[in-house]
């Protein structure tokens, strides 16, 4: 796939670069410390499982790295710069070109076709409607629904809808795919499937980082990193990967 | 974000729930519809009294003859003969701002031509009533001094009087009776059609006003130079009290009336009574725009109310959209321009009703109504204005959701 960038030459330099994340949230009268203290790096190229309970961190993690939201307290690099300061449209800005989200629910638009959701991301990036057809169309290829832009989400099996989610999240060429839970209305050959789409696309060069509470799903990542409490409590690799067929 | 795309995605999300949407548009249907009704209805009632000012002259002033009381009875204004035409000749040379002083004398006749006659009004005139009338003739000539002088048997007729006694024939040097007097058609005077009260100022044949006294009404017992009123125009609108007051000091001093003497005449300031009637139907028109302008006030708030709901209905997909790179701005204005694109949608349709409307007024209740753009363009920009003010508050709620808890919301 050409979408991915090219590694920078010379001194390798992480992708992900998390020193001492910290969040918090009020509730009520007390405060919730989601996240108390988490350093990682992660690297291009690299294909990482985040797994841990609920109300672990994960997913306040995960946010973080999406530039959903920002650290009350530490640092987050993203590609060399520090976003974890970044005010409301200015982290918009990184979300819509360098990151791709796969939602659990995969948050597909009802009303308007596969093609137009994945097209939606590019309505915000300046793009003219002829490229926006003709990006959506080709991220429509990779995911093996070329024939299928035309139908509403509620015309597609549970199959397709979430490659319909990838096809949209690789749409703006992310330097960075997140997927939060994304087998998780899945059953298992379908989840299969899924994770089969994600490894070739992993394979092309592309940064994943997913979420699960799953550790057969996992295991098709090659590092896993391990929440409780707010803090990171495991980083270890895959020692026997999973390898789904190719899609 | 450009605004094509943001306007495709606002028609998608409206034409999603047709019914809602057809239903909030409906509240600034009716707005502006009310809005450009009731602009015509209002319009259509000041042209008719500018129309009435236009037909009767401008800035006129009517002496009227006095009242004369007999055993305890007043009888009115014009009852007893007491202003001439000299008095007419006076105020004409005297009073500075004094365009015309026509001496008028009025009487009921009946009309013969041929086997048809007809019930009119005639007048008695001197060349100076046209004048001051703004009246001029459709066809033939006005009456001139030389007819006054030589008391000329002629006649100009009003246009109702032309139609009723000779249809669609040319009146013209035919000759018709009054009181058996033989008179010659000369003219027949321009169509002015309802007068402020409703009469008809076209039914009436006008003579010389040497003649009308010799030959059709008599003269007056009083004085043979008595006349039944005076029409004076002034020149300017803005001298006309000035003018008024003079005329009612000369007429004083002609009549040798003391101070302690009532007048002896009737002064009226006709082109007084017609501004007022403007001012009141000026108030009117614009009471009735303000009752429609509320309506479309109310239109607004069910645009807000939909926009929230829709808002509400809405977080999970504003949630994506801003995890996708949306920003604040480009949120706000997707919601904004749905509101406006509901609230111009109505505008137009409410202005193809509320031009509906008004022709079915004008045709089932025969008031007159005058559509104008002058109405219809800040009815329509009004509705736009609407959909701003209150798509605001909704899109702004929207445009300030949390990305990550829209996301999450159930």
């Amino acid at each position: 796939m050409r979408s991915v960038r090219p590694l920078r030459g010379g001194a390798r330099l992480s992708l992900i670069d998390a020193r001492g994340l910290h969040k918090d949230y009020p509730l009520g009268d007390h405060v919730v410390h989601a996240l108390r203290g988490v350093s990682v790096t992660i690297d291009t190229g690299e294909m990482v499982a985040i797994m841990g309970p609920s109300g672990s961190g994960k997913s306040t993690f995960m946010t973080i790295l999406g530039c959903l939201d920002t650290p009350t307290k530490g640092h987050y690099l993203l590609d060399g710069r520090d976003v974890s300061s970044l005010d409301d449209d200015e982290l918009s800005g990184v979300r819509g070109r360098r990151i791709g989200f796969v939602f659990q629910q995969f948050n597909l638009l009802p009303r308007i076709s596969a093609q137009a959701n994945v097209e939606m991301p590019l309505l915000y990036c300046e793009v003219s409607a002829r490229e926006r057809g003709e990006r959506a169309r080709r991220k429509l290829e990779v995911v093996g629904l070329a024939g299928r832009a035309a139908h509403r989400p509620a015309q597609l099996s549970g199959g397709e809808q979430p490659r319909v989610a990838i096809a949209r999240a690789l749409v703006n060429e992310p330097i960075l795919l997140l997927a939060d839970e994304p087998t998780g209305n899945l059953d298992t050959r379908t989840s299969a499937e899924i994770m089969a789409v994600l490894q070739a696309l992993h394979r092309t060069g592309l940064t994943i980082v997913l979420v699960t509470h799953e550790p057969d799903i996992a295991q098709y990542a090659q590092r896993i990193l391990s929440f409780r409490d707010g803090l990171l409590v495991g980083d270890e690799p895959v020692r026997e990967r999973r390898e789904a067929a190719a899609a | 974000m450009k605004l094509a795309a943001t306007a495709g995605m606002a028609t998608a999300a409206l034409g999603t729930n047709r019914l809602r949407t057809a239903l909030t548009a409906l509240g600034v249907i009716i707005g502006v519809g009310a809005v450009v009704t009731m602009m015509a209805i209002g319009a259509g009632a000041q042209a008719r009294v500018a129309q009435q000012i236009q037909s009767l002259g401008s800035n006129l002033i009517m002496v009227l003859s006095g009242s004369i009381t007999a055993g305890g009875v007043r009888l009115g204004a014009g009852s007893q003969p007491t202003i001439t035409e000299d008095d007419a000749w006076a105020i004409q040379r005297d009073v500075p701002g004094v365009e015309a002083a026509a001496p008028v004398v009025r009487g009921g006749v009946q009309v013969v031509f041929g086997s048809s006659n007809w019930a009119t009004a005639l007048q008695g005139v001197t060349p100076e009533y046209f004048h001051a009338r703004d009246w001029a003739v459709a066809s033939g000539r006005l009456l001139t001094w030389d007819d006054v002088d030589a008391t000329s048997k002629v006649v100009v007729l009003g246009q109702s009087v032309a139609d009723n006694l000779f249809g669609g024939s040319d009146p013209l040097e035919q000759t018709v009776r009054i009181k058996q007097v033989p008179f010659t058609v000369v003219g027949v005077l321009a169509r002015k059609g309802q007068s402020a009260r409703g009469e008809d100022q076209d039914d009436t044949v006008v003579v010389p006003l040497s003649t009308a006294k010799k030959r059709v009404l008599g003269a007056s017992q009083a004085s043979a130079r008595s006349v039944g009123s005076i029409l004076i125009k002034v020149g300017e609108a803005g001298r006309m009290t000035e003018a008024e007051a003079q005329i009612r000091e000369l007429l004083r001093q002609r009549h040798r009336l003391q101070p302690n003497e009532d007048d002896d005449f009737t002064l009226r300031n006709l082109s007084e009574i017609l501004a007022s009637q403007e001012a009141a139907s000026r108030t009117l028109s614009l009471l009735l725009a303000a009752v429609a302008a509320v309506s479309l006030v109310v239109g607004g708030i069910g645009i807000m109310n939909i926009m929230l709901v829709s808002v509400t209905e809405r977080t999970r997909e504003i949630g994506l959209r801003r995890a996708v790179g949306a920003r604040r701005r480009d949120i706000l204005s997707q919601f904004l321009i749905e509101a406006v694109f509901v609230s111009l949608a109505g505008g137009l349709l409410g202005i193809g009703a509320g031009i509906a409307a008004s022709y079915a007024i004008a045709y089932f209740f025969q008031w007159s109504v005058l559509i104008s753009w002058s109405a219809i363009l800040p009815a329509f920009l009004f509705a736009g204005a609407v959909g701003v003010f209150f798509g605001y508050y909704p899109a702004r709620r929207a445009s300030r959701l949390k990305p990550i808890e829209a996301l999450r919301y159930e």
